[in-house]
């Protein structure tokens, strides 16, 4: 049995589907039978959840201008 | 039912669009690359300025070499290669420190390393009862992180070595593939994996302290 430090070392190798099969079979058995285990896990997939919602995709107002600017010089000599 | 315009049109579709002269089209694909292109770029050139003059002259090259594009390597994994070999042509000509050569994560990717303080953990190694994981709550589907949110996850961010946020930057926040992020910063498959290891954990744990205090201020 994997112990309860050993697994939130292992958990980004699971998520990621690194782990080879036996591992990954005695990794889900102790998640089924550890509450705190159950959680962090479901922690680390929250804060990927979480970390994919605050991308802010924007760009300065100046290098906007300057971007398009050179796009229409591109686009008027083709 | 699945509205057809929310969803993000691929990279592909968008580089079709600007060879027909489709001025918004480029808009959103500088828009969705910019950023990271500056990180990515000051990683090399070590000079916020000298990053934007490079990305900005990275666009005007994919202006120009964008019909001989094919789209045989994927349209990210080509814009970067520009970025980057300008990057260090800079770099290399301003004479500047380039911490990108063979290895420059390795530093933060060994040495060593708990993803939770070895205090949450009796001597066997399973949780103390004290301080084991509890639940957060669920987030709906169409969440959108508070500002309080994404300054907890940036101060985390904040913290890391350059190469651990890099890479959960690329892989959590931008969603990119593992290969396209070992790609981008030449790094090996199981150096990335480690060093994403190492942020998420850091990443969870600044929010497991952020939820737990909201818990304590609401009571």
């Amino acid at each position: 049995m994997m112990t309860c430090k050993e697994m939130v070392e292992l958990v980004t190798l699971y998520l990621e589907g690194a782990l080879p099969p036996e591992d990954r079979a005695r990794f889900e058995l102790h998640m089924g039978l550890c509450h705190g285990c159950a959680a962090y896990i479901e922690q680390m997939r929250q804060t990927i959840y979480l970390a994919g919602r605050i991308n802010a995709e924007s760009i300065p107002d100046h290098v906007e201008i300057d971007l398009l600017n050179a796009f229409r010089e591109w686009k008027s000599q083709r | 039912m699945e509205n057809e315009q929310d969803r993000p049109q691929t990279d592909l579709a968008l580089v079709e669009a600007i060879k027909s002269g489709d001025e918004s089209a480029f808009q959103k694909l500088v828009e969705r690359y910019y950023n990271s292109m500056i990180r990515i770029a000051a990683l090399y050139v070590r000079d916020s300025a000298v990053a934007e003059d490079v990305t900005q002259e990275t666009w005007i090259a994919v202006l120009k070499g964008l019909d001989k594009f094919e789209g045989r390597s994927s349209f990210k994994t080509w814009l970067f290669t520009i970025l980057t070999n300008r990057a260090k042509t800079r770099a290399g000509r301003e004479d500047r420190y380039v911490p990108l050569g063979p290895g420059w994560e390795t530093e933060d990717a060994t040495g060593e390393f708990d993803a939770v303080s070895a205090e949450r953990f009796v001597t066997d190694g399973d949780w103390n009862s004290a301080f084991m994981p509890r639940k957060w709550e669920e987030f709906p589907e169409d969440y959108t992180a508070s500002r309080e949110l994404r300054t907890v996850i940036e101060g985390a961010l904040a913290t890391l070595p350059a190469s651990q946020a890099e890479v959960i930057r690329l892989r959590d926040i931008q969603g990119w593939p593992s290969d396209e992020v070992c790609n981008v910063l030449a790094i090996s498959e199981t150096n990335q994996r480690v060093l994403l290891h190492r942020a998420r954990s850091k990443v969870r744990a600044a929010l497991e302290r952020y939820f737990a205090g909201e818990q304590v201020d609401r009571s």
